[in-house]
């Protein structure tokens, strides 16, 4: 299973996965992009300030008789200095001799013009520089000369903004993923809300419970799926009646010919005198008569099992079905010499239910009761309404239970000390499906002194 | 007692036939509703088991067409299992009880015998035997002026010895109609119910005598 779910992963994480990478691409394609524009606006200011002052420079140069003057306006420096803390390398050249400033800078790609400076990159003296020359054309000593004025500026600020620029932008790119992913968990879990509905739906059914699911109130995307289960349901549904109908079909085949051999049986007792004789005929009629009780409950618990179906209840007088279930109960008692009796049956009491469902439940209580009573004993039928629900119990002065009386409640299951009591082990079945079908209970408990209370309790209507 | 059984199954009919004759009943059986009307209007009979679903029509019906007439023989239904209807609807269409097809003998017996003595209480059923009067649907003898109470196998066994009065019933005969088959039963458990009879009509003038070997019959002093 573990193998499984690991080959499948959750479809919610799934679609988080795919929203956080996708964010995550976003905000990194943020953070490049943001670092490039910082980089290339402080780039332009300091080309800006780094052209006007190598023009001032330019402009300051004058020709007296000594040569080459240069006047270094302050105004200049004051300028390069508001762009923090930068070393600067500047130099003077005519026609290619340094006349002035450092010596070796590295030389512009190409010629600079007059009018318009130049600007490159390069490194020197183990730094990053940003570097602007300008031309002059001057007359040096009488004659025309070309004077290329060059200056440079460390990008330590410039990088130093950008990378600032660039380190909050991440971290606003990171705020926004963990945004995404939070509201992304709470999407999926909305979007993917309906399915967790349907599997709640199809979990709180009944074991019994076949109806379609409701279609229309699935989305979309799951009309496919609910299709695809009701279909499934509806096979189901009729490959259950279908053994259903085999089984009741079975049934009744079986118990007519068991019938017949029944009262040939009872027949030739009535004829035999001879003891042993009769003592087998006796147990042949007892394991006929189980076989038959085993067929009639069989019917009974396939009836029970399609009205719980399509369970309707009405509403109903428990009382009066608990009277009536004694009067059909009381020639069998009767056979068997036990008191049946009901002090203390409320005049009515009114439930919900389903009146063949509960005379079934009813008549298996009794039967079973009646079952397991010694000869002369009592069994007691007693209704009470407390709560929400009534409580019909049937005591017994009988066998008692085994230890584990819930399992008796199982589909052919007798108890360890029932073996030599007729019984086909359906007939407590047969009192709990009823129980459940009206949302009831059944319980099985030992009496104080003998014999046990069996407790079929039904929601009052 | 006379039993009509209105029946078309006629293998199931020679059974129930059978069973109610060892009882000491008879019975005429039918295979149809039209026959059965004729043979209820020429006989009187104890009591009527009438099958549900008879091939001219549906007992429920007969029965209803029956009691119009004003004839209140006791009815005892008789359904196939998958056409069971209410029980209680059945019971108030005016039948006296009701079984599901194929039948338990000894639960049919028992309904038989308890829908007839709830019958017998419109007339007078009390019955007189030398110096007692026994009344099944009250469950008593009186001897003189004391009344006595019966169990229910006790009264069932006065009713078979009443029924043959100065005849021998065999152990075998009492113990078959009785107790139950579900019953295990030793051959010694009739005489339980012996000394308790006798117990019950000391001093009635009537004498429960044992005959060895043969077994037991009810006899005036």
């Amino acid at each position: 299973m573990s193998g499984q779910s690991r080959a499948v992963p959750s479809l919610r994480r799934r679609l988080v996965w795919q929203l956080a990478t996708l964010s995550l691409l976003l905000v990194l394609a943020l953070v490049t992009g943001v670092r490039y524009a910082a980089e290339t606006a402080s780039r332009a200011s300091q080309d800006a300030v780094l052209g006007a002052a190598v023009n001032a420079l330019a402009d300051a140069l004058r020709t007296s008789d000594q040569g080459l003057e240069l006047d270094l306006p302050p105004a200049v420096f004051s300028m390069l200095g508001a762009m923090g803390e930068e070393r600067l390398f500047y130099s003077v050249a005519i026609n290619g001799t340094v006349i002035s400033g450092y010596d070796g800078l590295p030389a512009p790609p190409r010629p600079p013009g007059q009018l318009v400076s130049l600007f490159w990159r390069a490194a020197w003296s183990g730094a990053d520089l940003t570097w602007a020359a300008t031309a002059r054309r001057l007359l040096v000593d009488g004659r025309l000369a070309d004077v290329v004025v060059t200056l440079g500026q460390t990008r330590h600020g410039q990088t130093a903004i950008a990378r600032e620029t660039a380190l909050r932008a991440a971290w606003v790119g990171a705020g926004l993923l963990l945004a995404v992913i939070a509201t992304g968990l709470l999407f999926t879990r909305s979007a993917l809300e309906p399915i967790d509905r349907l599997a709640a739906a199809i979990a709180r059914r009944g074991p019994h419970d076949l109806h379609p699911l409701h279609q229309a109130s699935a989305p979309r995307e799951l009309q496919p799926f609910v299709q695809a289960l009701n279909g499934f349901i509806a096979r189901l549904r009729s490959s259950l009646r279908m053994t259903e109908t085999f089984v009741v079909e079975a049934a009744h085949r079986v118990r007519t010919p068991l019938a017949l051999v029944q009262t040939e049986a009872e027949l030739t007792l009535a004829e035999t005198e001879d003891p042993a004789l009769r003592k087998r005929l006796r147990r042949m009629i007892r394991a006929i008569g189980e076989s038959s009780r085993s067929a009639s409950q069989i019917l009974d618990h396939a009836a029970v099992r399609s009205r719980a179906e399509r369970f309707s209840p009405s509403s109903l007088d428990l009382a009066a079905l608990a009277r009536d279930g004694l009067r059909a109960m009381a020639p069998l008692a009767e056979l068997r010499e036990i008191d049946l009796d009901a002090p203390d049956l409320p005049a009515s009491c009114k439930i919900r239910g389903d009146a063949r469902l509960i005379e079934m439940a009813l008549r298996n209580l009794l039967d079973n009761a009646l079952k397991y009573s010694a000869p002369e004993g009592r069994v007691t039928l007693r209704l009470k309404a407390g709560g929400r629900m009534a409580r019909l119990s049937v005591l017994d002065e009988g066998r008692g239970l085994p230890d584990d009386p819930e399992m008796l409640t199982g589909r052919f299951v007798r108890g360890a000390n029932s073996a030599d009591v007729v019984g086909s082990g359906l007939g407590l079945t047969i009192v709990a499906e009823v129980a459940a079908a009206h949302g009831g209970d059944f319980a099985l408990t030992p009496r104080e002194e003998k014999g046990t209370c069996a407790t079929l309790s039904l929601p009052l209507g | 007692m006379r039993f009509l059984l209105v029946e078309d199954n006629v293998e199931l009919a020679r059974a129930v036939v059978s069973r109610l004759a060892l009882e000491g009943h008879g019975v005429d059986h039918v295979g149809t509703l039209s026959e059965a009307g004729d043979y209820l209007r020429s006989a009187h009979y104890d009591l009527i088991l009438l099958d549900i679903s008879m091939p001219d029509g549906d007992g429920r019906t007969f029965l209803a067409r029956i009691r119009a007439d004003g004839r209140d023989t006791p009815v005892i239904m008789m359904t196939a299992h998958a056409s069971t209807g209410d029980r209680v609807a059945t019971l108030d269409n005016g039948a006296d009880d009701y079984v599901t097809k194929p039948v338990d003998f000894a639960e049919l017996l028992a309904r038989c015998r308890a829908v007839l003595r709830r019958h017998a209480g419109a007339a007078d059923s009390r019955r007189r035997f030398a110096g007692f009067v026994f009344d099944p649907l009250a469950a008593t003898i009186s001897v003189a002026e004391e009344v006595r109470p019966l169990r229910a196998r006790e009264l069932r066994l006065l009713e078979i010895l009443l029924n043959r009065p100065g005849q021998v019933c065999s152990k075998a005969q009492l113990i078959d109609r009785l107790f139950s088959y579900d019953e295990e039963v030793g051959d010694n458990a009739i005489e339980v119910y012996i000394a308790r009879l006798r117990r019950k009509l000391e001093g009635s003038g009537a004498r429960l005598e044992t005959l060895r070997g043969l077994g037991y019959r009810l006899i005036p002093e």
